[in-house]
């Protein structure tokens, strides 16, 4: 299936020591689907020189070393890389069950204090408080890349309604696990940061922790599912996140 | 056994080669802004390459050793001294307990790297000791050294302590000889750097693709670990482009729409949306890393074989130099 599509892209060097391979120019699904394929192939068959490789909207950017990688100094690294990543270009299937999103459920208390700015999205969207987190929960987001912090999440995917304008004084500290909506995107805030989202909940899940195997709870390529939590319910697996 | 800051100078952290494996969970590499002078600081303290070490920013710290220690010191010369006399860089030094390395003014340079035989006894994190500064995690207690931090030290390796009885001197001892410094980067203030054209190279106009090899650009004061951003001509697209996020590195130009390029340094983001113009190439990212504020640089394109080639030449001259240096310690 689209194996033909696999091989509409576009193989660029990002310095001597990296290669980025772009698949299409726009953000969607489909394309995400190609730099899902590729990407998890890839991470079952690293090759000599490898050393990790950044998924991102449509390109997956793969990192090595050129003197492992040209077999200290007996190939063109970047030309024996290129030929790996070709063929990986040509065997990747984009139905393959290892590169099907994994699903994880997120679960949000959107009460009170924890959302501080759900009322104003309300107004701003004409919408009732209770019509905002329906539409919110109603989604389904994609992960299309983790950058801008340890485990932030890009996500795709949230209702063009819900669609609000970032705070214009930003606030200078954010609580670890903040839900917000910033334009048409939204997002969690994996650490204690200064920002400018809208705050409409909060998660007590831990979404990066260094002392994990996976810091990162979340990875390119995941599937998320808002689920709206009661606030005993927030405290009880908060303790249980950070308690083990 | 372990060093103690007295003074922690203006920006101390412990590095290594850099934390990799996790950029794509938006995690930095972080690590030695120059990692020629760290992995040659490790060698020469009888390390494998790849332990953590001090680096250490213009204005050094004041450091008491608390036991008899190998160490080495590399990169910037920022005058420093055992116990009020001026010591020599770039070689195996035994420091006699109790003894006090300070710093005095810069001379060439903008980090120093100081290794110990055996490495700090600081807990790896994500598989690096590198301080994540922007994290508050990694390194020592995951920020910049303060005064009276007691840094745990392991003990010295069975090269380091070959050396000991070669060293048999008052309160410290240089070994006489130095790596052949033809193996190197070409250090320099206002250095001209190789770099291979960035992706969006062609983006930009015509008039900034030729500035950006003719202009000189000074490093501005607002420069740090993350990147280095650059004053002098601005360079514009030659059209308005709305690029996608992706991955950035090490040693990629940027230009944010305000024409002033950044280069983003060892704790850069991992990924970002400025067209990048132009990437500089891996081997003179030691050089750059030294270039102090208000310096200058220029560009020189060179071509993705021959940086790569150049790469490999760099390599093999570690293993040679790793290889020069084992031999001494055993003498």
């Amino acid at each position: 299936m689209k194996q033909k599509d696999m091989q509409l892209f576009r193989l660029y060097p990002l310095g001597d020591s990296a290669i980025t391979v772009q698949f299409g120019d726009t953000i969607d699904k489909a394309i995400h689907a190609k730099v899902r394929a590729f990407s998890t192939y890839l991470d079952r068959h690293p090759f000599a020189g490898f050393v990790e490789q950044v998924p991102a909207y449509n390109t997956v950017t793969v990192y090595y070393d050129p003197w492992q990688a040209s077999e200290k100094g007996f190939y063109n690294p970047y030309t024996h890389v290129t030929e790996q990543l070709q063929y990986i270009l040509k065997v990747a299937r984009e139905n393959d069950k290892a590169a099907a999103p994994r699903v994880v459920e997120i679960p949000v208390c959107y009460n009170g204090s924890f959302g501080p700015d759900l009322e104003y999205v309300a107004r701003h969207t004409k919408l009732t408080p209770q019509e905002v987190i329906a539409s919110h929960i109603r989604c389904k987001y994609r992960v299309y890349m983790i950058g801008f912090a340890p485990g932030f999440p890009y996500l795709g995917g949230m209702a063009k309604k819900l669609t609000t304008p970032r705070k214009q004084n930003p606030r200078p500290h954010i609580p670890a696990g903040s839900v917000g909506i910033a334009g048409g995107q939204t997002g969690i805030y994996p650490i204690e940061t200064p920002g400018g989202w809208q705050l409409i909940g909060r998660t007590p899940l831990l979404l990066f922790d260094p002392n994990r195997e996976q810091p990162s709870l979340l990875q390119a390529g995941d599937e998320v599912k808002f689920v709206a939590i009661s606030e005993d319910e927030f405290w009880q697996r908060k303790e249980r996140a950070h308690g083990a | 056994m372990g060093l103690e800051t007295l003074k922690p100078g203006m920006l101390t952290t412990l590095q290594d080669k850099g934390r990799y494996g996790h950029q794509r969970e938006g995690i930095i590499t972080s690590g030695a802004m120059d990692t020629f002078a760290c992995r040659v600081a490790n060698m020469l303290a009888g390390n494998a390459d790849d332990e953590a070490v001090l680096e250490i920013t213009l204005v050094g710290p004041t450091i008491r050793f608390t036991e008899d220690q190998l160490i080495a010191l590399t990169g910037a010369d920022l005058s420093p001294e055992l116990n009020g006399e001026r010591v020599a860089m770039w070689r195996p030094l035994l420091v006699k307990k109790e003894s006090i390395l300070s710093f005095g003014a810069p001379v060439s340079g903008c980090r120093a790297y100081l290794a110990v035989s055996g490495g700090f006894a600081i807990p790896k994190l994500m598989g690096s000791y590198a301080t994540y500064l922007q994290a508050g995690i990694g390194g020592y207690k995951g920020r910049a050294l303060q005064a009276r931090d007691l840094i745990p030290c392991n003990s010295p390796t069975p090269a380091g302590i070959a050396l000991f009885p070669q060293m048999a001197g008052a309160d410290y001892a240089a070994a006489s000889w130095t790596p052949d410094p033809q193996f190197y980067p070409n250090y320099t203030s206002n250095p001209t750097l190789r770099v291979i054209k960035g992706p969006e190279y062609e983006l930009f106009s015509g008039n900034s693709q030729e500035q950006i090899w003719t202009e000189r650009f000074q490093v501005s004061a607002q420069s740090d670990r993350m990147g280095y951003r650059l004053q002098g001509v601005s360079l514009y697209l030659s059209e308005e482009a709305e690029l996608i996020s992706t991955a950035v590195t090490f040693g990629t130009v940027q230009v944010p729409p305000d024409g002033n390029p950044i280069v983003l340094m060892a704790d850069h983001q991992t990924t970002g949306g400025y067209p990048r113009i132009l990437q500089v190439v891996r081997v003179d990212l030691p050089i750059l890393a030294q270039v102090v504020p208000g310096q200058t640089i220029t560009f020189e394109e060179v071509s993705l074989e021959e940086a790569q080639q150049l790469y490999i030449r760099r390599e093999q001259n570690l293993t040679q130099l790793a290889r020069a240096i084992q031999l001494k310690h055993n003498l």
